[in-house]
């Protein structure tokens, strides 16, 4: 179970720009759910997998994982148990390294960075069938520099990267906004056989109305810091795209736009 | 022939800092100018050493310790203080200069006439005269390939591929449940240890450390990586570890020929001439850094 508990997020506390975020903010995910997360631009979706992952503070409440407080935990030894994929394509690579070297970085996560090999030969073609999955051709980019690769290539490497090694929680935040429609589609079917393979727990921001609908077992719709809409199990599986669009709509209503 | 000789020796001496030099600024893209003062640290290590008696070979490893113990303590400023990288370097060089003047038993300037060092002792005096010319610059040479290859082997490592990720993403180190600081601290110390080397190499090659030996040392280090990094980009077949050696050969060799064509008036406008020349090669090397940006 992964828990946010009476979270309050405040940013840029004691200046007049300070914002709150979040109040009293509660989230509860047991183990091996697979949750879509939608919500217009600014309405705090990013901000929350940056608390879930310690990548930023919160004022008050705790954060949760199998009821361990994990709030002081800084945000490397999080990422043991965390994969994550950015809304990003540049942060989830290395630019300046192959993609065997990205690769074999990835594969190295939970073992000692020692004086041994960087790259284990005789995992490469491991690394290519991994690849292939991805039908981008990328199997044959083994020596060429990420940095060199397009954005929705990038974005698909670090996916593979993210889930490379045991991990308990993937975090992916918007990861096929980036990408070509066919591409997105394959990426978002890869994303959902990883995480059944895997059995992990996932919170998957998109935009897509109709992912956050097909996949998935648990939808949450969120706005100005707060969940407005959740719906889980056999209720979830009732929701459709007209449901989360009304739901957009009426909203925007609400705030006069 | 003899300016030659000594310009590739003093090219190959700094060769060793470039290496260095190029960890922190290329693969850190980290600023260091602590750099300036763990040359002369070296140097003072090896000094006091050599003066009381001691093997030189013993004072490669030990100047290389104490270059690390400052490099990390650049990083843990910079890291743990959240002190800027270039302030961070700052205060080391600041602190050290005292320091160096302690290890070097208070002396501005300490000699080491009549002792062995590597360059002179049993073994290079029983070499025949024809041979003994070239001893320097051999000696030089292994232990520049010695360094250079032990680098290379390092950054294939998984301890070095991380060590390049921190520079490249940290994000992807974080991501990797690997605590970013402490590799930025790791990295400092490998540099470091490299440079108080070089100005361990530089001491028993002139017989003396001088206090202010390391003036200047981060611009020979910087322009001796750009000048080798961006010369040579183009030949794959070459490692930038070895094109930075090179290049670091190369700008000796431009210093000397400025020096000895007259086209400085004075010897001591040269730090003038190097500063406007490196200002000229930051620049540009920034105008570049600006456009592949704008294409990623
Ligand atoms: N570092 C920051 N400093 C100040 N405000 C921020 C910061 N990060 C996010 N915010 C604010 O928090 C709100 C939510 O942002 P974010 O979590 O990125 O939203 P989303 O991912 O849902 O688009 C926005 O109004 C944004 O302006
Ligand atoms: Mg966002």
């Amino acid at each position: 179970m992964l828990e946010l508990r009476n979270v309050t997020k405040i940013y840029q506390a004691g200046t007049i720009n300070e914002t709150c975020l979040f109040q009293d903010f509660n989230l509860a995910v047991p183990d091996g759910q697979f949750v879509s997360v939608v919500g217009s631009n600014g309405s705090g979706k990013t901000s929350m997998l940056n608390i879930i992952c310690g990548s930023i503070e919160i004022e008050r409440g705790q954060v949760l994982v199998g009821g361990k407080d994990i709030t002081r935990m800084s945000e490397f030894r999080r990422h043991r148990t965390v994969g994550r994929v950015y809304q990003n394509p540049a942060l989830g690579t290395c630019p300046s390294m192959t993609l065997l070297e990205n690769m074999s970085l990835a594969d190295t996560k939970g073992r000692p960075f020692n004086l041994r090999r960087g790259t284990d030969r005789r995992r490469i073609a491991f690394y290519r069938e991994q690849l292939s999955r991805l039908n981008l051709g990328l199997e044959d980019k083994l020596h060429v520099k990420v940095g060199s690769l397009s954005g929705g290539q990038r974005q698909a490497a670090a996916l593979l990267m993210s889930t490379m090694t045991p991990i308990d929680f993937l975090i992916l935040d918007e990861h096929t906004a980036a990408l070509d429609p066919k591409t997105a589609e394959r990426i978002m079917e890869l994303t959902d056989q990883i995480v059944r393979e895997k059995k992990l727990t996932t919170i998957m921001v998109t935009h897509n109305l109709r992912y956050a609908v097909e996949y998935g077992d648990r939808v949450l719709m969120m706005h100005q810091g707060k969940t407005v809409f959740d719906r889980a199990g056999e209720e979830k599986r009732g929701v459709t795209t007209e449901t989360l669009l009304g739901l957009f709509n009426e909203i925007s209503i609400e705030c006069g736009n | 022939m003899g300016i030659v000789l000594s310009t590739v020796e003093q090219g190959l001496i700094y060769a060793i800092l470039a290496l260095g030099v190029y960890i922190t600024y290329k693969i850190l893209d980290f600023p260091d100018l602590s750099v300036d003062s763990t040359f002369p640290l070296g140097a003072a290590v090896t000094a006091t050493m050599i003066t009381n008696g001691m093997h030189p070979l013993l004072t490669l490893p030990a100047s290389m310790l104490a270059g690390a113990l400052a490099g990390a303590v650049t990083g843990i400023i910079h890291v743990k203080c959240r002190v800027r990288d270039l302030l961070s370097g700052i205060i080391v060089m600041t602190g050290l200069y005292s320091l160096n003047l302690r290890v070097a038993q208070d002396k501005a300037n300490l000699p080491i006439f009549g002792t062995d060092t590597l360059f002179k002792n049993g073994l290079t005096a029983a070499l025949p005269d024809a041979v003994a010319d070239y001893a320097p610059v051999l000696i030089l040479l292994a232990l520049v390939v010695l360094c250079k290859l032990c680098m290379d082997w390092f950054l294939r490592t998984r301890a070095g591929y991380l060590l390049r990720a921190v520079g490249d993403n940290p994000t992807v180190v974080t991501a990797l449940a690997k605590d970013g600081g402490m590799v930025k601290i790791q990295g400092l110390a490998i540099a470091n240890a490299l440079v108080a080397l070089s100005g361990c190499v530089m001491c028993q090659y002139q017989r003396f450390f001088e206090i202010s030996m390391g003036t200047g040392a981060i611009v020979i280090g910087l322009a001796s990586v750009i000048i080798g990094t961006n010369l040579f980009k183009n030949l794959s077949f070459l490692r930038a570890t070895s094109a930075v050696v090179i290049g670091s050969i190369l700008y000796k060799a431009c210093v000397a020929i400025a020096l000895s064509s007259g086209l400085l008036p004075k010897p001591q406008d040269m730090k003038f001439v190097t500063a406007v020349l490196f200002l000229l090669i930051l620049a540009l090397g920034e105008v570049r850094r600006k456009k592949v940006k704008a294409h990623a």
